[in-house]
């Protein structure tokens, strides 16, 4: 589920991608963005989630843009994370939402 | 006058009756300034001071009344909430203008959802809507409400409600709304009695002056003849009496108002749900989920990790006996890396039993954990989502190896009784022919797997009721089959904290009910209202 496809072979800032499930009982709504939406602003790297792999994307610090997704509980969240410290705001990101932000 | 009866959801338990505020939006009024940098400076005052105020508000309060209004201090902070109206200003717009536009168009967008629960966000920004058009018009636009009125409104914020004294009674009743809505959180943490969706309220001119708010059955009456209200007022006494009672009779077991001894068994999700918890208020414990111990991330949690929460949930009982359920993942539970992605249907693919079956490797070690347990207290062990008893036998022989090889190591350990949940009808319809130590009736899933409908559609959640004559006759079933077989039967489904339910599933001859701690008083004096 949370297969990160980092090749950061070349670029030490390339793009890391990994997608989870949102098992919290209400979805990305207004407790779950808000939490996330901080926990992303605590990192230096530009996050991104989606709701494809394929986006439209949108900047996880924003909890305008976040809630604006209405992500249902059952959807697949892809986050693409790019940046000095990607790789722990990326863990940090999957961590959120295994753990339902909390709530389940 | 005649009196006017309205039916609509109930969003928040209790009665209560009590003089109408009819609330209507205040409109300020304000001149603006034509000048777009101006507007830019008194929309971005106004902003920063709406957030002040919340901030200042959140720190009087605690828990899930300030989460909601973290909420709107974040989308407040963001700069992308106010990016139109900024836009707008720059084009010549008078700064309130834009941000009702904006606002408005943002409220729009979440009135437009599917999912019930974004739809009830609508709320929150309609308050930060007012809040700041308050600051830029330097109106009070906070409707005021009176201590013990029944509101009467298309809907109302949360500032509103926050404003208002709570303590003294009170209650709301509203043409639209929802019960997911931020409001109907707060309402039941404060213990005021809500009713949403009563459809236009339109007074002709003559607003009523006294309302009587039914938030167990989602009834508003407004101007009640006086029979009417003498009526409501003794059901008010009584459900008092009622509540007093309750909380005095939590620690004594339960008995049926003719003498029947009910057990009375606890649903823990967590072992955080016992910190606090006197074991006196229970016979036991009926269910405990063990799906926390994989939601983690990280990964499938080990032997010894199992080993010890198991344990000190069996010390916390203090031989009362502890019902634990295997891992029931999949349906609406997914785990990541264990569950199946995709399914068309996870509500009738791979979940509970089959999963653990399909992943011995997993299973094993739960199994493992649990008869090293089993020496700390009573331990028995129960299996979710059986429909055959080849899946009960199979489970069965695994449990005997692990027995085995612990004794081999020569670590303690014991083998647990294993019973199985009724949750499937094909199990309920043909329980005597299982082999299990007891049955426990998951009243949820053989809800929604009898009536073929799920509880959390909307259009179909009228037929998922565990009052039906097939589920209940589903449940009858299964305490005759225990019965013939000298087994025990519980029932750990939401149906058990039901209270309008307990007579109906009492006269099942169910004598086992297993719920959440919060719901033992209430469960326990409904109890001693059933007589055969």
């Amino acid at each position: 589920m949370h297969d990160i496809n980092a090749s950061r072979a070349a670029n030490a800032f390339a793009p890391l991608t990994a997608s989870a499930l949102l098992v919290n009982p209400v979805g990305l709504h207004a407790r779950p963005s808000v939490k996330l939406t901080q926990r992303a602003k605590g990192f230096a790297a530009k996050i991104e989630l989606a709701l494809a792999a394929d986006g439209p994307w949108t900047d996880a610090k924003s909890p305008v843009k976040v809630m604006r997704m209405k992500a249902p509980q059952g959807a697949t969240v892809y986050f693409r994370v790019k940046g000095p410290d990607g790789e722990a705001a990326l863990a940090a990101m999957l961590a959120l939402v295994h753990d339902g932000f909390g709530e389940v | 006058m005649t009196e006017i009866h309205l039916t609509g959801r109930a969003a928040s338990p209790g009665l209560a009756i009590g003089p109408v505020t009819v609330l209507t939006a205040a409109i300020a009024r304000r001149t603006a300034s034509g000048d777009p940098a101006q507007e830019t400076t008194a929309l971005q005052a106004a902003i920063e001071a709406a957030t002040t105020e919340i901030a200042g508000l959140i720190e009087t309060l605690q828990g899930e009344v300030a989460d909601i209004l973290e909420f709107q201090v974040a989308m407040l902070e963001d700069d992308a909430l106010a990016d139109t109206a900024y836009a707008a200003i720059a084009t010549g717009a008078a700064a309130d203008h834009a941000w009702r536009a904006t606002l408005d168009s943002e409220i729009a967008g979440y009135l437009s959802a599917e999912d019930e629960y974004f739809r009830a966000r609508a709320g929150d920004l309609i308050d930060i809507r007012d809040r700041v058009l308050a600051h830029l018009s330097g109106a009070d636009t906070v409707a005021r409400i009176n201590a013990g009125s029944v509101v009467a409104a298309d809907d109302i914020t949360p500032s509103a409600f926050l404003a208002a004294d709570w303590t003294r009674g009170g209650a709301i009743a509203l043409a639209g709304g929802s019960p997911s809505s931020h409001v109907a959180m707060l309402a039941r943490t404060r213990g005021a009695p809500m009713v949403v969706g009563l459809g236009p309220l339109s007074w002709n001119g003559h607003p009523p002056a006294l309302a009587l708010v039914d938030g167990d059955s989602g009834t508003v009456i407004f101007d009640p003849e006086p029979e009417t209200r003498r009526l409501f007022e003794q059901r008010m006494a009584a459900a008092n009496a009622a509540q007093a009672a309750a909380e005095a009779g939590r620690v004594a077991p339960a008995y049926t108002g003719d003498g029947r001894r009910i057990a009375v068994l606890l649903n823990v999700t967590a072992p955080e749900d016992l910190a606090g918890l006197d074991p006196e208020i229970c016979d036991g414990i009926g269910l405990v989920r063990t799906e926390f111990l994989f939601e983690a991330s990280h990964g499938l949690p080990d032997e010894d990790t199992q080993y010890v929460i198991y344990r000190r949930i069996l010390e916390w009982a203090e031989g009362r006996p502890v019902t634990i359920r295997t891992l029931d993942a999949g349906g609406d539970k997914p785990i990541a890396g264990l569950t199946v992605d995709g399914e068309s249907n996870p509500f009738l693919g791979l979940r509970g039993i089959r999963l653990s079956l399909a992943r011995p490797e997993v299973f094993r070690v739960q199994l493992r954990a649990l008869s090293r347990a089993a020496v700390h207290g009573v331990l028995k062990v129960m299996l979710p989502m059986i429909a055959v008893p080849s899946e009960l036998d199979r489970a069965g022989v695994m449990l005997d190896a692990e027995v085995a090889a612990l004794r081999a190591k020569g670590i303690a350990c014991a083998r647990p009784p294993l019973g199985i949940m009724i949750e499937v009808p094909a199990a309920a319809l043909c329980a005597e022919d299982f082999g299990a130590a007891f049955y426990s009736v998951g009243s949820n899933d053989l809800t929604q797997y009898t009536m073929a409908a799920a509880r959390d559609i909307g259009a179909v959640a009228d037929l998922n009721d565990t009052g039906d004559p097939a589920v209940l006759s589903l449940i009858a079933r299964t305490v005759e089959a225990g019965r013939r077989r000298g087994v025990e039967v519980s029932l750990c489904g939401d149906a058990a904290a039901d209270t309008r339910l307990t007579t109906a599933l009492l006269a099942t001859g169910l004598t086992m009910l297993s719920v959440a701690p919060v719901a033992v008083a209430r469960l326990k004096a409904a109890i001693a209202m059933v007589r055969s």
